[in-house]
Parts: C-alpha cells; sequence; structure tokens
C-alpha cells in the first residue's frame, strides 16, 4: 500500500511539516547560514532570525522574548524546567519536594523520578479523578513553601484531557511556588496566551503542530530561580548552552505563529469531526468505552478502551487496513505493558491493555472519520482475545 | 479478502528468513513481516538470542530495506502455557521433549498463522530448509531442503495439510551458501548470528537449573541400578540425565556404563554397558501423517530419531489412526522417550510421532 492511501490519525505522535514552515527554514540552513553569536555580518543574519523568532514566540504567550529559551524539543524543555527549578530552588531555599500528577509524559515522570532517586527529592504525586484531571483543591492540601516546583501537564497525550492550569496555577502562586506545565499536545489545539499568565514555564515542541522534529521551547517567567542543566557558552541567557539550531527555530516559530492564529476557528472544526468518532465508536462497540473526559479534551483527540482486545493486534490490523492510529500500551518490540496513566485512571489490565487513539490533523476529513468507524468493528472483533 | 499475492514472513533477524522475505518480494508478493516475542524467564531477557532487541531492531532494519511493513507479534503468555509448560510436564514424567515442535505447530503455526490470516494473507512463509510440493487435487507433500546439512524438514513434521496449504519454505530450495550469497545480493548486511538455540528461553543457561527451580521433583536424588536391578551408586536427579550418557554417572565399573532408561516413578537410573545401549524397534505415539491419512500399509523408510540424528534404514508400521511401530535394519542408539521418531521415503517427510518407547 503507498502512502497516499493510508489514512494518518496519529496526529499527537507528530504531525507533517507544513509548507510554509518549510519555505521559512530554508534560506537559514546555507544563505543566512551564521552563527548568532559571531560578530559579523552572518552572524547578526542569523542573531536576527534568532530574536525575531523569539519574539514571536514570546507574543502567544504575552511574555517578554527573554523569557522563552529555545531548546532541542518538549523533553528538553521539561527536563530544563524541573531539574534547572529544583536545583535552583534546594540550592537557595532548601526546597526539597516537588509535586507532580500520575499522568505525566515520561519526559516529567521519569526525570522527577531520577531526582528522587539519585538526587535525594521527595517526589508526590497528587490524585486523578476517573477522567485523569488534577484537582486544584488536592493540590492545595498537599502544597507548602518546601516545595521546589509543581509539574502538571497541560492535556495528556494518552487521554487527551485537559487540566484546569489557571486554578492549579493560583493555588501554586498562594504558596509563591512555581507552576511548570507540559503543554507540547496543549500548545498545537489551545490558545497560549492564558496559560502564560497563570503558568510560570510551560514546554512545547515543534514537531506537534507542524514544525520539525528537534527543536521546540520553554516559557520561563522571569524572576524563576533557575539554574542550566546542559553547561557551555552563554547562549539562551546562560540557560541553555550550545549554538542555536537557527532554522529549526525559525520552522518553531513559524509553526506557532500558524497553530496560535484562528485557533478557536479549527478546534470547532476537529471537535466536530472527533465527536462523530467518539460517538460513533461508543454506538457500535458495546465493550468499548472512551478514556479521558468527555469534553475537557483535546479536540482532535479521541482514545478508546476495549475489554479483552490486545491493543497491539488491533493496531497492526488498523495498519494493515491502512489507518495508522495509535494505543497507549502498544509497543514497537512485542512487549505490551498497561500503561500507567490508564491504570492511574483506575482501568485494570484487561481495559487497559486494549487501548486505542485517534488524533486527527490537518489532513483529517469526515470520509476518514467514517472509514474508520466502518472498519474498526471488525478489526476488534478480530483483535479481541 | 484472499489474495494470492499476500505473504506474511516470519523474520527472526537472521539471514534465512530475511533472504526468504527478500525472495518473495522479488517474486512480486505483497509481503509483510512479523516476528514472535516469545517469552523468556525474567531476568535473562538480554542473553535470549532469538527475539532480543539487537534481533528486532536486525529484522527491522530487513524489512526497511526491503520496503516492507514489519510488525512484533506478542506471544509471551501462550508460549509460557504451551511450549514451557509442555517441557516442564515432560520431564516430570521421565521424557525428553522437544519444545521447537511445540513451538511450530501451536505458536508458529498457530498464533502467528492466524494473525498472517487476520491481516489478510494468505500464507505464512518462513526460513525453515524444507521443500513443499503442491499437486492439483490440493494435497501437498513435505520434502527435504536442498541442502542436507541444513534441512529443517524434522521440525515441519509436526504440520497438517491445512497448515501445509498456508505455507511457504522459500529457501528450501537453496544451499545455505547459496543463502548468504544471495542475502549478499540483495545488500542484505545480515550479521552472522550464532543459530537460533533449541531453548532459546532459557538464554543459555543451563537448562537443569531450570528445571531445578520450576520441576523441582526431576531432581530429587535416587538410586542407580542396573538391569538386574542391582543398586549401582546413587544419582543427583533424573533430569540431569539423557539416554546415552556416559559421563558424570559417578559409578566405578571395569568397563563404560551408559544411560539406557529413566524410570521416573521409581525415580531410578537405569545404567548398562555399551552393547546394552541400542534398540531395534520403538513405538512412535499421536503420529502425525502429512498426508493426513494412515498409509495403507507398512513402508521402508528412513528414520531419525532426534533432530540431529542419522537417517537410519527401518521398516515403519502403522497401528490404527496414530501409532506407528519402526522396525530398525540394525540397533539404534539414543532412542529416547518424549523425542519425535520422523519417517522419510527418499527425501520426502511421510511423517512422525512421539518416540513412547525403544525396546528389542
Amino acid at each position: 500500500m503507498d502512502n497516499q492511501k493510508r489514512i494518518y490519525l496519529d496526529y499527537a505522535a507528530t504531525t507533517p511539516l507544513d509548507e510554509r514552515v518549510l519555505s521559512a527554514m530554508m534560506p537559514y540552513f546555507n544563505q543566512a547560514f551564521g552563527n548568532p553569536s559571531s560578530v559579523h555580518f552572518f552572524g547578526q543574519q542569523a542573531e536576527a532570525a534568532l530574536e525575531r523568532s523569539r519574539e514571536r514566540v514570546a507574543a502567544h504567550f504575552s511574555a517578554h522574548p527573554d523569557e522563552i529559551i529555545f531548546t532541542s524539543g518538549g523533553t528538553e524543555s521539561d527536563n530544563l524546567a524541573i531539574r534547572g527549578t529544583a536545583f535552583a530552588r534546594r540550592q537557595k531555599l532548601g526546597c526539597n519536594r516537588i509535586l507532580t500528577s500520575p499522568v505525566e509524559h515520561h519526559a516529567v515522570l521519569h526525570t522527577v523520578e531520577q531526582l528522587a532517586s539519585l538526587y535525594g527529592f521527595e517526589v508526590e504525586f497528587l490524585p486523578v479523578d476517573a477522567s485523569g484531571k488534577v484537582d486544584p483543591d488536592d493540590l492545595r492540601k498537599s502544597l507548602d513553601k518546601d516545595v521546589a516546583v509543581v509539574s502538571v501537564i497541560y492535556a495528556n497525550n494518552e487521554i487527551g484531557t485537559i487540566n484546569p492550569m489557571v486554578e492549579i496555577g493560583q493555588v501554586c502562586r498562594e504558596f509563591e511556588v512555581p507552576l511548570h506545565s507540559d503543554a507540547v499536545q496543549a500548545a498545537a489545539h489551545l490558545p497560549m496566551e492564558q496559560a502564560g499568565q497563570a503558568v510560570e514555564m510551560i514546554s512545547i515542541g515543534a514537531h506537534k503542530f507542524y514544525g520539525p522534529k528537534g527543536v521546540g521551547g520553554l516559557y520561563i517567567r522571569r524572576g524563576i530561580d533557575r539554574l542550566p542543566v546542559q553547561t557551555g557558552g552563554g547562549q539562551e541567557y546562560n540557560l541553555r548552552a550550545g549554538t542555536q539550531n537557527v532554522p529549526y527555530i525559525v520552522g518553531l516559530a513559524e509553526a506557532f505563529d500558524l497553530a496560535q492564529t484562528d485557533v478557536a476557528v479549527r478546534a470547532e472544526h476537529y471537535r466536530a469531526l472527533r465527536d462523530r468518532l467518539i460517538d460513533g465508536v461508543l454506538t457500535s462497540l458495546p465493550n468499548a468505552r472512551l478514556s479521558g473526559h468527555r469534553s475537557d479534551r483535546l479536540p482532535n483527540h479521541a482514545s478508546f478502551v476495549f475489554a479483552g482486545v490486545d491493543g497491539n493486534h488491533l493496531l497492526m490490523l488498523l495498519d494493515g487496513a491502512g489507518f495508522a492510529c495509535s494505543s497507549g500500551s502498544a509497543c514497537k518490540v512485542g512487549d505490551p505493558k498497561p500503561s500507567d496513566v490508564l491504570k492511574a485512571l483506575g482501568f485494570s489490565d484487561r481495559w487497559a491493555l486494549g487501548s486505542l487513539r485517534v488524533t486527527l490533523g490537518t489532513g483529517t476529513t469526515l470520509e476518514h472519520i467514517d472509514a474508520l468507524l466502518a472498519a474498526l468493528p471488525e478489526l476488534v472483533k478480530k483483535a479481541t482475545a | 479478502m484472499v489474495d494470492r499475492r499476500n505473504v506474511v514472513v516470519a523474520m527472526s533477524g537472521g539471514v534465512d528468513s530475511s533472504v526468504a522475505a527478500a525472495l518473495l518480494v522479488e517474486a512480486g508478493y505483497a509481503v509483510t513481516g512479523m516476528m514472535l516475542r516469545l517469552w523468556i524467564e525474567p531476568g535473562l531477557e538480554a542473553h535470549n538470542r532469538c527475539c532480543t532487541p539487537d534481533a528486532m531492531a536486525e529484522a527491522r532494519r530487513v524489512a526497511n530495506r526491503l520496503g516492507i511493513p514489519f510488525y512484533v507479534v506478542d506471544v509471551k503468555n501462550a508460549f509460557r502455557e504451551i511450549v514451557v509448560e509442555g517441557l516442564l510436564r515432560g520431564y516430570s514424567q521421565g521424557i525428553t521433549p522437544n519444545p521447537c515442535l511445540l513451538c511450530n505447530r501451536h505458536i508458529r503455526w498457530g498464533i502467528l498463522l492466524e494473525n498472517a490470516l487476520n491481516m489478510g494473507a494468505d500464507c505464512l512463509a518462513t526460513g525453515h530448509y524444507a521443500r513443499l510440493r503442491r499437486y492439483a487435487d490440493g494435497t501437498i507433500e513435505l520434502y527435504r531442503g536442498m541442502d542436507d546439512n541444513k534441512d529443517q524438514s524434522y521440525v515441519l513434521s509436526v504440520l497438517d495439510q491445512s497448515q501445509l496449504a498456508r505455507t511457504m519454505l522459500p529457501v528450501g530450495e537453496y544451499s545455505k551458501q547459496e543463502v548468504r550469497q544471495l542475502a549478499h545480493s540483495y545488500g542484505l548486511t545480515v550479521a552472522e548470528r550464532a543459530e537460533s538455540q533449541d531453548l532459546c528461553f532459557l538464554a543459555g543457561q543451563d537448562y537443569r537449573e531450570f528445571l531445578a527451580r520450576h520441576a523441582p521433583e526431576t531432581v530429587r536424588p535416587g538410586a542407580i541400578v542396573d538391569r538386574a536391578g542391582k543398586v549401582l551408586g546413587r544419582h543427583s536427579g533424573l533430569a540431569n540425565y539423557t539416554i546415552g550418557q556416559r559421563k558424570g554417572l559417578g559409578v566405578a565399573s571395569q568397563l563404560p556404563l551408559y544411560v539406557l532408561e529413566i524410570r521416573m516413578e521409581e525415580n531410578e537410573l537405569v545404567v548398562g554397558e555399551e552393547n546394552e545401549l541400542g534398540h531395534r524397534r520403538l513405538i512412535a505415539e499421536q503420529v502425525n501423517w502429512i498426508s493426513g491419512k494412515m498409509p495403507a500399509s507398512s513402508f521402508h523408510a528412513c528414520v531419525k530419531v532426534r533432530y540431529r540424528s542419522p537417517l537410519h534404514q527401518a521398516m515403519v508400521f502403522p497401528i490404527g489412526s496414530d501409532q506407528a511401530e519402526v522396525e530398525f535394519d540394525a540397533p539404534v542408539r539414543g532412542i529416547t522417550p518424549g523425542q519425535r521418531a520422523v519417517f522419510y521415503y527418499n527425501n520426502q517427510v511421510m511423517g512422525g510421532g512421539m518416540i513412547s518407547s525403544g525396546y528389542d
């Protein structure tokens, strides 16, 4: 089967590069190729592109340009935010606790786990409800001034649930504890302006919103205590050493502009397709349940669990039928484990091993959704143990 | 949805299955690669040669190079339940099963074939060195591979007509040497890895240690006796011995002694001299006749009594629908209950069954 006939429904994994983004990037590979740190004109050209990109990204957070740090992606941004503030606030204030949720991306989860096991931080997990949401009142009960950093995912990659970040931010502010949020999924579909007011640190990655892979950003508010994780030259306000990847940063800025423009209009379009898919699956498949919140979820995100279904097998069958989807338990080496996120929501292994994630994007049409709805019941039946 | 041209290849990352896939792609089939994720004793994952991350990466590279989709199929639970439990059960009954045969029948040509058919494939192809001949009336015959040294028809003798109808063996027509050259000409730089292990899930550890942990009744010490019942010494647990074994008996004797028999119920090890080792006859049970039909009469055959055994001249007498008595022209050593006897007529596999006893 050639790619023309395949239907891509895994936009939460990654997205194709937008042609406009590619065009914006091209001059910075071999024409304005200078090192932004150089004194000469080549360097100045690159620096101008870099700083212009910083301004464009900052604008969408209602932030100052110096509050934007460019990184290699969402994972590095998460590492920098959490490690950087945890170490700085321990050094300065003796804060030794980290609060986070049990539904974080591995970039956060494995980072706090290492901070606990190697560096002696005390990590505590906030409870979540059955949709995967953190309750700000639960945070208030656990929070105190000895907390170095709080990290709560903005919108979950596996189940799509959106957390009440404004309210969570208000609680953190009462205790003057910095709040970080992994918005790698959210930044593609939700306006970030409000978030920039409520949250001190926000991670984004360009390839989730039709930008290139390998570049990301961290919004970090002025005045937040921080230490670099990667040391070297003085780039990125001494917080992230290494010559900046100018063409990719230009690509990130262009893509983020496109993502944040008319974001509500596009969300409405995706929401209609998503709801058609969710309603169709829940109607036609009695052993299906929606995972995550019914309405407070990413507009392009539908995720399900099927009782007694082998999720890996289902993905393989879907791929064979031309549908590229994802699941929380799937793994390429055939060693499926029930996802931690689904277990945190209270799903038993029988449900959690049969998960399916369908995420929509610019290429998705009504016909794609209907084709998937037509094919799914038979494939789910085949994948039922 | 049956399309003659859809084939799933069972890939291992090794040269044989990689060339099998390449040959099918070249012949114009729509090929999909699949690899099994088998059970490995927890903690030993890194030592297993067959489905390590390395082997998977290799298979994935080959699939990528050939431009075919590739999936890993998780069969850990079924492998544990069918193959590993089957092995443990065999040892606790005092027999020596061949787990690869269980795996082929129930896992490869069971679950994997089912997965392949589910995906809309018509056939499952593997890198085994054996050949199939298909007739117009739909019957299929199984033959030894072209390469005598590599022939693997023995381990396919468990398959029935419906399984063989869905099987392709693209490398069976070639020698190992030719397969290596083909790999080279296809640009498949498959690393020369060690051959697949017999007990892959043990990842190289001694099977006796495994038995001691999972079937401790097979490692209880007991008496070593001769045919007359005279006690000659003590054994360290019956699982530690195989028929024909000479070393490590710890019994003093003028002539070398060999293991003749394992008596699980009495927990006795029977030993004797070399001239007592061979048997003229054996009984095979659960016989699978490849044709699906019991032969009408006895026939002259060459018989293997284990995977790597030589071919022994014999007469095969079918008994009932699924038993056979084999009468060798000369005594044969190493006839071991639990192992498989496979009957060949010239190069054709007629059938095979599990050895239940050897006698004279």
